[in-house]
Parts: structure tokens; sequence; C-alpha cells
């Protein structure tokens, strides 16, 4: 891939909620960014400005110097919900995106068993998502959008409702496809520990309407190894993102 | 059996238990009525006992050749049937998938579900005869409204979670009704299909009811004249055991058609 970059200006959402205020991001290539923030602060919303699941009310999104109009396979999501297609099999479901593109089935087939590889659900390639526990569901959901090979993937919460072991697992899961194929992500979660564990970057968003309060660097070492969790330098950018975050959610409540 | 002390909400039963039950009712309806007609409490001109039913039903079925009635009944029921959902199906889908064909077929469906099929089969008769195209066209009137607008909301009400993964993953407007929008609302379609078809066969005996020369309907006006309150209950007790077969026909093809509704 190029050295491409993408600018984010000037996003804002409808008349009467305003979900998000004019805010400018830029996400460069290969770069793991994560969206921080209280619950209602428009980190959901702006994810689905970049999938074009949602468009700007003022402003434009741009990806690799196009503009971002409608939904594409170049911008894979995952989302909170398991949203895996219930009547496919797992090897159906991560091939969903090739098949779109009619990509040819010897070649789906070779992406397939690469993934579920990675993903370590080898022998569940025919099982129903119904058969899967929640975090084999999202696997398969990472995987499904990774499988399309887009040039962003974006994941809304994606663990938000697992268990908090499954969850350590699938951050270190996904972190080590990251640091493998150093794709560009964009992570949305309330969880501090979560976005600075994964994160080379990590963007603060305020309480309602939604506003880019701080944007911090992560400078922890690659490859990770979740101990980096209880690390003198881990437990400081907690603390800075802990103030950050507190402030916003008095603000939030306050309103209420 | 389960004493009524045990019995807790929602608590499930084993399938032993549930047969056993479902019998039972049968064994104590018929005995009741077995009990009312032989014991004399009701004349018999108004009700026939079981043992007289089944044997006019035999003689129905040996003499009088109920097999073809009943064969012509079904034939009527299921064609009239599949025409609607040949029709129906398809428009159905189209406007849970596409809103303009929503608004422009939804007034008239929602109006045309409230006529009354059975309303029509004097018109039908002046315009179709008393042929088997008018025994069809009341079936199929009596269930393409209603298939239409069932099947309808199911589409529309897919998962908007899913139809987004869909486009996430670079589906297309074809692709989508395609591979996500039909797929997903298949099982669904299947139950409203089972559900009309019920209903179908109500259609067919009024069909048959009026100006027919055979079919189970035609055989049990027969029987009023004749006052052979047997035949009438056997033609009846004949319509519920054929329902119960095609119910457990659909709900068996149905679980091999769509495993994953129900893994």
């Amino acid at each position: 891939m190029e050295n491409v970059s993408r600018i984010f200006a000037g996003v804002r959402r409808g008349a009467p909620t305003r979900a998000l205020e004019p805010a400018n991001l830029m996400v460069s290539d290969n770069d793991f960014v994560t969206i921080l923030g209280p619950s209602g602060c428009g980190k959901s919303t702006l994810l689905r400005l970049i999938a074009g699941l949602d468009q700007p009310t003022t402003g434009r999104i741009i990806l690799n110097g196009i503009p971002v109009t409608e939904p594409g396979p170049d911008r894979g999501m995952v989302f909170q919900s398991y949203t895996l297609f219930p009547w496919l099999t797992v090897a159906d479901n991560i091939a969903f995106g090739l098949r779109e593109k009619r990509v040819p089935a010897q070649r789906r087939t070779a992406v397939v068993r690469d993934w579920l590889g990675r993903i370590g659900l080898v022998g569940f390639e025919h099982h129903y998502p119904k058969q899967l526990s929640g975090g084999m569901q999202q696997r398969t959901a990472i995987a499904r959008a990774l499988a399309n090979d887009p040039a962003i993937l974006l994941l809304d919460e994606p663990f938000g409702a697992l268990d908090n072991q499954t969850r350590a697992l699938m951050q270190e899961l996904l972190l080590g496809i990251w640091e493998r194929e150093r794709k560009t992500v964009l992570f949305v979660t309330h969880d501090i520990e979560e976005a600075i564990f994964l994160a080379s970057r990590v963007v603060v968003m305020t309480a309602r309407p939604g506003r880019i309060k701080a944007d911090v660097l992560i400078d922890l070492p690659h490859p990770r190894h979740y101990t980096i969790k209880t690390s003198p330098e881990f437990s400081a950018l907690k603390a800075r993102l802990t103030e950050e975050i507190r402030a916003e959610v008095v603000l939030a409540d306050a309103e209420h | 059996m389960a004493a009524p002390h045990n019995m807790k909400p929602l608590a499930p039963i084993s399938n032993t238990v549930r047969l056993a039950l479902g019998i039972l009712f049968f064994v104590l309806f018929f005995a009741a009525w077995a009990y009312a007609t032989l014991g004399g409490y009701v004349s018999k001109t108004f009700l026939a006992d079981p043992l007289t039913m089944l044997e006019e039903g035999w003689l129905l079925l040996t003499k009088h050749g109920f097999l073809g009635d009943i064969g012509i009944t079904i034939w009527r029921v299921v064609g009239g049937f599949v025409l609607a959902a040949l029709v129906a199906v398809p428009i159905g889908i189209l406007m849970g998938a596409y809103k303009p064909i929503e608004a422009f077929f939804e007034p008239f469906v929602s109006f045309a579900r409230y006529l009354p099929a059975s309303a029509f089969i004097p018109l039908l008769i002046l315009w179709a005869g008393l042929g088997e195209l008018q025994k069809l066209l009341v079936i199929f009137i009596g269930s393409v409204f209603q298939i239409v607008l069932m099947v309808a909301v199911t589409v529309s009400s897919v998962r908007r979670d899913l139809v987004e993964a869909a486009m996430t993953l670079g589906a297309r407007d074809r692709g989508i009704l395609a591979r996500v929008l039909i797929p997903a609302s298949a099982p669904d379609i299947a139950e409203i299909l089972r559900l009309v078809l019920g209903w179908a066969w109500t259609y067919v005996i009024v069909a048959e009811l009026i100006g027919s020369s055979s079919g189970i309907g035609h055989m049990i006006t027969d029987s009023q004249a004749l006052l052979a309150t047997g035949q009438i209950i056997f033609g009846i007790i004949v319509i519920g055991v054929i329902g119960l077969i095609s119910d457990f026909l659909f709900k068996w093809g149905n679980r091999q058609l769509f495993p994953w509704s129900l893994a």
C-alpha cells in the first residue's frame, strides 16, 4: 500500500440532536486509532459516517483522496451487535464480501481457509452462527470484514457484549492481526484500558454534542503482551485518560 | 402425567408426556360425544354417534367414491394456493424491499384483504361458471392479498444491521435483495404459507357448498339434505386430518430447508 492519508473535515449531524460537532480528524495509513468517549458522545455516529451508513450534515469524509458517499467494501465494519448472516455457515460468512466482488470460488476457499486459521476457528467452518459463542461470532465478523481486504477497518465496540476474559483474549487476537497486517484501524470503545492497549493513538471525545477533545499518542512498544497493562507507562496513560474522560462523564451526567 | 400441583410456568415437558396429553384430549372428546349420543341424551336426527359416523364414513369411502371427492378438494386447495403464492410472494418481497412499490400496492391490498372471498362466489359463478376455474379463483382471492401483506411486513422488518453489514461488505441493491433480504425472511415466508394454506381450506369448502357437483363440501351439502349427520361429521373430520397432515409436512419441510433458523 502507498503512504495514503485520510482527511476528515467538518462532520456534523442533524439539527435536533447535535450528535457530532464539526470535527477534524486525520488518520494516516497503518494507524490503529481508538476513539474513546462516554456513551452518547457521537463516537458511533462518527464511525457510521465514515462507513457511509449515515450522511454528514456538513463537511466531507475523504478516503485515499476519494470522498465517501455510500457504504463500500473499502471500509470494512464490525458492529457491536452480532451481525453474521444466520443462514450462512462460518465459511460462507467470511466469503460473503468476496462473493459480492465475484472472486472465483477457488480463490475464495483459499482466503477463507487462511482466515479460519488466523482466528482459530478451523473445524468450525460448517457451523452456523447460532452454534457459536459470542466471542467466536465476533472473531468471524472480524475475519469477514478483513477477508474483503478493506483500506480501513472500522470497529464499533465489537467486544462490548463479551465477558472480561473473552474480551481480553479478543483484544490480543485483534492486536496480533494488526501487528502482522498493519491495516488501518479505527476502533470505537468506552473502555479506557482497551483503548490504550490496542492503539497507537487514542482520540478522546467529549460528551454531547460530541467533539474531539484530546489526541494522545500511545508509544508503548510492539508486539504488546497483556502484561503491559500492569506496567507503569500504561498506568500513567490510564490515569491521564481517566481524568479526561471523568470530566466528560460528569458533564454528561449534569445534563440529564 | 404431570399433576397440576407441580406445573411451573413455561417449564418444558418430555415428548412422551406431550404426546399422551395430546391424545388424552381426543379420547375425552370422543368419550363425551359417545356418552351424549349413545346414552340417548341427544337425538340421532341432529347428531350421529361415533359408531354410526365411522360406519357411514366407511360406506362413503367404499360405495360412494368419497376418495375421489377428497382428491378433487385437495387438488383445488393446492392449485388455488400455489397460484396465489406464485403471484403474492414476489410482489410481497418487492413491496417489503422497495418503498415506492409498497406505496403503490399497499393501500389497495389492505383494502382488498378485507373483501370476503366467499362473497365473490356469486360473481365468480357469473364470470367463470361452475367449473374448476371458479373454485380456484375463490381460493386465489382468499389467499393472495393475505400472503402479499404478510410477506411485505416480514421482508421490511429484516434486521437493519444485517443489511448494513452487507453494504459494508460491498453488497449492492440486487445483492442485498437476493442474498440478504430473501434468505433472511425465507423461514418466515414459509411459515406464512403454512398459515394461509390453513385458511385456504375454509374457502374451498365454502366454494364447494355452493354450486358444486364434487368435493368434500359438496358431499356435506348432499348429506344435509339426507339428514346424514354421521357423513357430515366424517367429512369435517377428514378435513381436519388432512389439515394436520399438511401442517406436519410443512413443518418438516421447513426444518429441512432452514436448519440454521432452529440450530
